[in-house]
């Protein structure tokens, strides 16, 4: 029951066949049981037994508030939630309570969604494995599944996998069967590249069509709300209720349609998907590259056209994207100075001595890393070589994908990520910013451009974890995108997780020590 | 960027000191040379200091003006001056973390007809910026305002000022206004020296403000004021801004430099903490006196900030930069470019006039501005321009002329006479407002409608006045009755009176009859002195011309 979509949960709601307060208690037990993945922050019990009692209310009297009423959901804990914590997974938000809900968050609210809890990330959605937050590493559920340990005979608390990131948490929850939906965030793919990981249905919307109001940025001209669900349906469903224009968000626009359900049955013969030469790009692993082969093949075979077509300036995307993203960071963590809210230190000799003190003690080596050097890009001397530079790159890339777009194309067929998912053992070989670099190469130009894409579960890997496949869409063609990522959902067979049984929840005892000693960091 | 704050006194001094942390920019006001305006029109004590090298001053002006709006620039926090602290907060204000700029229609309306009246350039798009530095009472960490593209650009404000041997004559000038940019206030620090501490409050975070940034084409501090009172008369006019100074609504930087004429400009030094129009003036004319005496010694000017001391007079350099600061500007990524639409016509479809700023629907509400006022004034009354000067330049004065027009027959032309040389000269004595008048202006319409139907002499009326000034109670009439100061109507003793001052002055009744004329207004005053002013001097002059013809 917990591995169903939100479509099919809905559905047995209304039927009567289980209870949204059951629901809840059963999530809760096992959010209980998967608590050495470490995905939750704040569990919000309390609150979630409160609205589903209230959704009960409204099922009974039989005037549900519409398919999300009832669903336990998760929220990264970078989106505000009125007098819950909201931490950013950072010593600096460690006991900071907002006194407002994000819009996205608010939207939910007011469809009936049960909030089950705040979810993990890296801190201040800084990073791609969900290892550097202040609360510890998320372990990505399918480490504890039957296929990885099978495939790698693995020990599992000492070779689990990284969930990717910055939404681990997100990416595990909804993985791990805890909530039907989580709320990500995707700056350069933040949302996708978890969701790959983790074998979940990942949805980056254009920019604009989601408020960003409440959701504490990482750089404002690319921070989109991500959706992370079990099926693509699920997202478009929850796509048409939080698009829209908000009026505490200026950078918002109208959605172009309301949302209604993805065509269950679409016809991809007149559809035109573009392959990038670019995104051949080294350190994609083999597997990956032939699960791309396997799914335009499949296009092709369907009837559709598969071009190949260039991205030219794609090579240069990922350092424009550290440019701009080091200098909104730079910008944006400026108000993190411990007067108003967050983090004080002791040090009181005097206030500049106070804001040192307070931004060392409450941000970690990754966060002050990029605030140096995207201050650095900022300085009069700089600006010029640096920030407008990478604007200009920034233009290119955009018109890259307008080009392309205009020339026929309707959607481009991508890996989400150059292999499946590491082993915490290896990844923290190398620091944040390789780690970085490598790991967003595919998913950071649609961010530079603003353009909707959604990553698409595919396949095991011979390790027996997820691979993802990204679908790019021109601005605001999220349906039409939607359209062609279930049509390939339909057909790829991902299996769920669901499948190999419950053997997430018999890491429980070794995985609780486990955590402590890391959330102790 | 945002001004000086105005605190409490106790703390204005302590402020000063902090005041370069929050404000160490040097300006960038892109100078001028020119040769027209170089002259100084400044009281004749200004110029006698003035060195045989002739080093003249330049005056630049960095205008805060607070907008009198309901709300703040980017929230819906409402916008007061003496609320309790911290009561006027948003979330936005205090810069919790994902709340985002909102702009304010109504900031962006009272900028655009700010810039109009003042004969701007409006930027049909104009561009929001983020200008970083570290400062307790900015919450953000960085201020929102137009660096790149400002709302308006290139305008021009014409003032006057009396200026000649007597203070008597209108002299018209200009100043070139660079730019109009709208931007955030800061919030408040409040230094606790007793508990070291520093208490913030925000309810002056985030309020709009219009910073006008004015060339350097004016000389000295009586242009300076006079350039300044101009422009508070025209944003009140507007009601674009309350232009307070006391209160900061209107905050007034100064850059001051001195050269001698034709040559480049000098090194400036900015002054700041200037919360009048008069101690504008004197803190201008004190730096560029104090910049003629550093060269004059062979120093140099440094380019440098200075606080301006209304106790003792003189500007003072503020607390060491430390470093150079860099703002480290970049664009504001929340808030989309800012459009202006010229008229309806020019709307996109889709686009509801009323949620968007429309040039052409400001510009035909724009209300009487100054300049026309006083053009109306000498046209209607027939008054002189300088006195068109005076009446719309203090606070009421013209309203207190028209209504005692309202209630007298007398001449425009000799009411003004009043009003400027009695009345006004008696509130600039002891320092009050139009609206402080014990007299008013009725009770000045009695008075003057006595002196015209003849029941009292000029010279009684004056006495009249200041006897009405002394005891507000009193009316004129009453006051002439109690002291017997009306007009002397018995004929028969003024015969008299005239007779005895005759008699004993033979040699001037001597020179009269001999044709010189002038004698007779001496007799004239003697009689008067006799009457103590009660005589009308018209009858006295008929007897007199009677008795010596």
């Amino acid at each position: 029951m917990l591995s169903l979509t939100i479509k099919e949960m809905s559905l047995a709601l209304r039927e009567g066949k289980i209870s949204p307060t059951e629901l809840c208690r059963k999530c809760l037990n096992r959010i209980k049981k998967t608590q050495h993945l470490n995905a939750y922050i704040t569990v919000t019990e309390e609150l979630a037994l409160k609205q589903a009692q209230e959704a009960e209310t409204r099922l009974l009297q039989g005037a549900p508030k519409g398919p999300l009423d009832g669903i336990p959901i998760a929220v990264k804990d970078n989106f505000c939630t009125e007098n819950i914590k909201t931490t950013c997974a950072s010593r600096m938000l460690k006991d900071y309570t907002p006194p407002y809900n994000a819009t996205v968050v608010q939207k939910l609210f007011d469809q009936g969604a049960v909030l089950m809890g705040k979810v993990n990330m890296d801190e201040f959605a800084m990073g791609s494995g969900s290892t550097d937050g202040a609360f510890g590493p998320v372990r990505n559920p399918w480490s504890y599944a039957a296929p990885y340990r099978e495939q790698t005979g693995a020990a599992p608390d000492s070779d689990w996998v990284i969930t990717g990131g910055s939404s681990g948490g997100s990416a595990a929850a909804v993985a791990s069967l805890t909530s039907y939906l989580a709320l990500g965030s995707d700056t350069g793919g933040s949302s996708r590249n978890p969701g790959a990981l983790c074998g979940v249905v990942a949805l980056k919307p254009t920019y604009g069509l989601l408020s960003r109001h409440g959701l504490i940025p990482l750089v404002n001209s690319m921070d989109v709300p991500g959706i992370m669900t079990r099926s693509v349906s699920d997202a478009a469903i929850v796509l048409g209720i939080l698009q829209g224009l908000d009026i505490r968000d200026s950078t918002t626009i109208p959605a172009p349609s309301s949302l209604t359900e993805l065509p269950e049955y679409f016809d991809v013969k007149n559809i035109c998907v573009g392959i990038p030469k670019e995104y051949h790009a080294p350190g994609l692993s083999e597997e990956n590259l032939a699960q791309w082969s396997r799914v335009a093949d499949m296009f092709e075979r369907a009837g559709a056209q598969v071009k190949q077509v260039s991205l030219p300036h794609t090579q240069y995307s990922i350092v424009c994207y550290h440019v701009l993203c080091h200098a909104e960071v730079a910008s944006n963590m400026a108000r993190f100075d411990g007067l108003e809210y967050g983090h004080r230190s002791e040090v009181d000799i005097s206030t500049e001595a106070m804001y040192a003190s307070s931004r060392h003690e409450g941000f970690n080596d990754v966060v002050r890393g990029r605030i140096l050097s995207g201050n650095y890009f900022l300085l009069k001397q700089n600006y010029e070589h640096y920030f407008v530079k990478a604007q200009k790159v920034r233009r290119l890339i955009a018109d890259d994908f307008k080009r392309v777009f205009s020339s026929g194309v309707d959607v481009l067929l991508t890996p989400t990520t150059l292999t499946d998912a590491a082993c915490y053992s290896d990844f923290t070989q190398e620091d944040n910013r390789t780690r970085s670099t490598q790991e967003d190469v595919f998913t950071q130009p649609v961010n530079m451009a603003g353009l909707p894409a959604v990553s698409v579960p595919t396949a095991l890997s011979r390790r027996g974890l997820p691979i993802g496949l990204q679908l790019i869409g021109p601005t605001l063609q999220d349906q039409k995108l939607l359209s062609v990522a279930k049509w390939m959902e339909q057909r790829v067979g991902f299996p769920s997780i669901s499948d190999y049984g419950d053997s997430s929840e018999s890491r429980n005892d070794t995985g609780m020590t486990k955590r402590e000693q890391t959330s102790a960091v | 960027m945002a001004a000086s704050t105005v605190a409490a006194s106790e703390l204005l001094h302590n402020m000063n000191k902090q005041i370069s942390i929050l404000f160490p920019k040097a300006s960038c006001v892109i100078r001028q040379i020119s040769t027209s305006s170089s002259r100084c029109d400044c009281p004749p004590q200004m110029r006698a200091k003035s060195t045989p090298q002739q080093l003249v001053g330049v005056v630049g002006l960095e205008i805060h003006a607070q907008i009198n709006s309901n709300t703040k620039l980017f929230s819906g926090s409402p916008v007061g001056f003496s609320a309790p602290p911290n009561s006027l907060v948003s979330p936005f204000d205090a810069s919790l973390p994902g709340t985002l700029p909102v702009l304010n229609t109504r900031c962006v309306e009272a900028a655009v007809m700010t810039a109009l009246a003042l004969n701007c350039t409006i930027n049909r798009k104009s561009l929001f910026d983020r200008k970083h530095y570290f400062y307790a009472d900015l919450p953000t960490g960085y201020q929102i305002t137009q660096q790149r593209r400002p709302i308006a650009v290139d305008g021009i404000l014409h003032y006057s000022l009396l200026g000649g041997k007597k203070s008597n004559q209108m002299i018209r000038k200009s100043v070139t206004i660079k730019q109009i940019q709208l931007e955030q206030d800061s919030g408040k620090s409040l230094h606790d020296n007793l508990r070291s501490q520093t208490l913030i409050d925000l309810n002056r975070a985030g309020v709009g403000l219009m910073e006008l940034v004015m060339e350097p084409d004016m000389s000295c501090g009586e242009e300076a004021a006079a350039a300044v009172r101009e422009l508070q008369l025209i944003l009140q006019a507007l009601g674009t801004c309350q232009g307070n100074m006391s209160e900061g609504q209107l905050r007034v930087d100064a850059n001051v430099s001195v050269h001698k004429p034709g040559e480049p400009l000098g090194i400036r030094a900015e002054v700041k903490n200037i919360n009048s129009a008069r101690f504008l003036c004197r803190a201008i004319d004190y730096e560029i006196q104090r910049q003629i005496e550093v060269l004059q010694r062979g120093g140099t000017v440094q380019n440098e900030t200075r606080t301006y001391d209304s106790k003792s007079g003189e500007t003072i350099p503020m607390r060491e930069k430390e470093g150079l600061q860099d703002y480290r500007f970049m664009p504001e990524p929340n808030l989309p470019p800012l459009i202006v639409y010229e008229d309806n016509a020019s709307l996109p479809t889709g686009i509801d006039a009323c949620q968007v700023v429309v040039v052409q629907k400001i510009r035909e509400g724009l209300p009487e501005l100054p300049s026309v006022k006083r053009d109306r004034l000498v046209q209607t009354y027939g008054i002189l321009p300088e006195h068109s000067l005076t009446l719309v330049n203090e606070d009421g004065l013209m309203e207190y002329f028209e209504a005692v027009l309202k209630a007298t027959k007398r001449e425009p032309r000799k009411v003004i006479g009043w009003v400027k040389n009695e009345l006004v000269a008696h509130l600039k004595q002891q320092d009050m407002s139009v609206s402080q008048s014990p007299i008013s202006p009725s009770a000045l319409a009695e008075l003057l409608e006595l002196q015209e139907t003849g029941h009292i002499s000029s010279s009684v009326a004056k006495q009249v006045f200041q006897e009405m000034w002394r005891s507000p109670d009193k009316t004129a009439s009453q006051i002439i009755q109690e002291q017997d100061l009306g007009l002397l109507s018995d004929t028969a003793q003024l015969h008299s009176i005239c007779q005895t001052v005759l008699d004993s002055h033979p040699d001037e009744v001597h020179a009269i009859r001999n044709g010189n004329k002038k004698v007779l207004n001496k007799l004239i005053g003697l009689v008067q002195k006799e009457t103590k002013g009660r005589a009308d001097p018209v009858v006295v002059r008929t007897i007199i011309q009677e008795k010596t013809s």
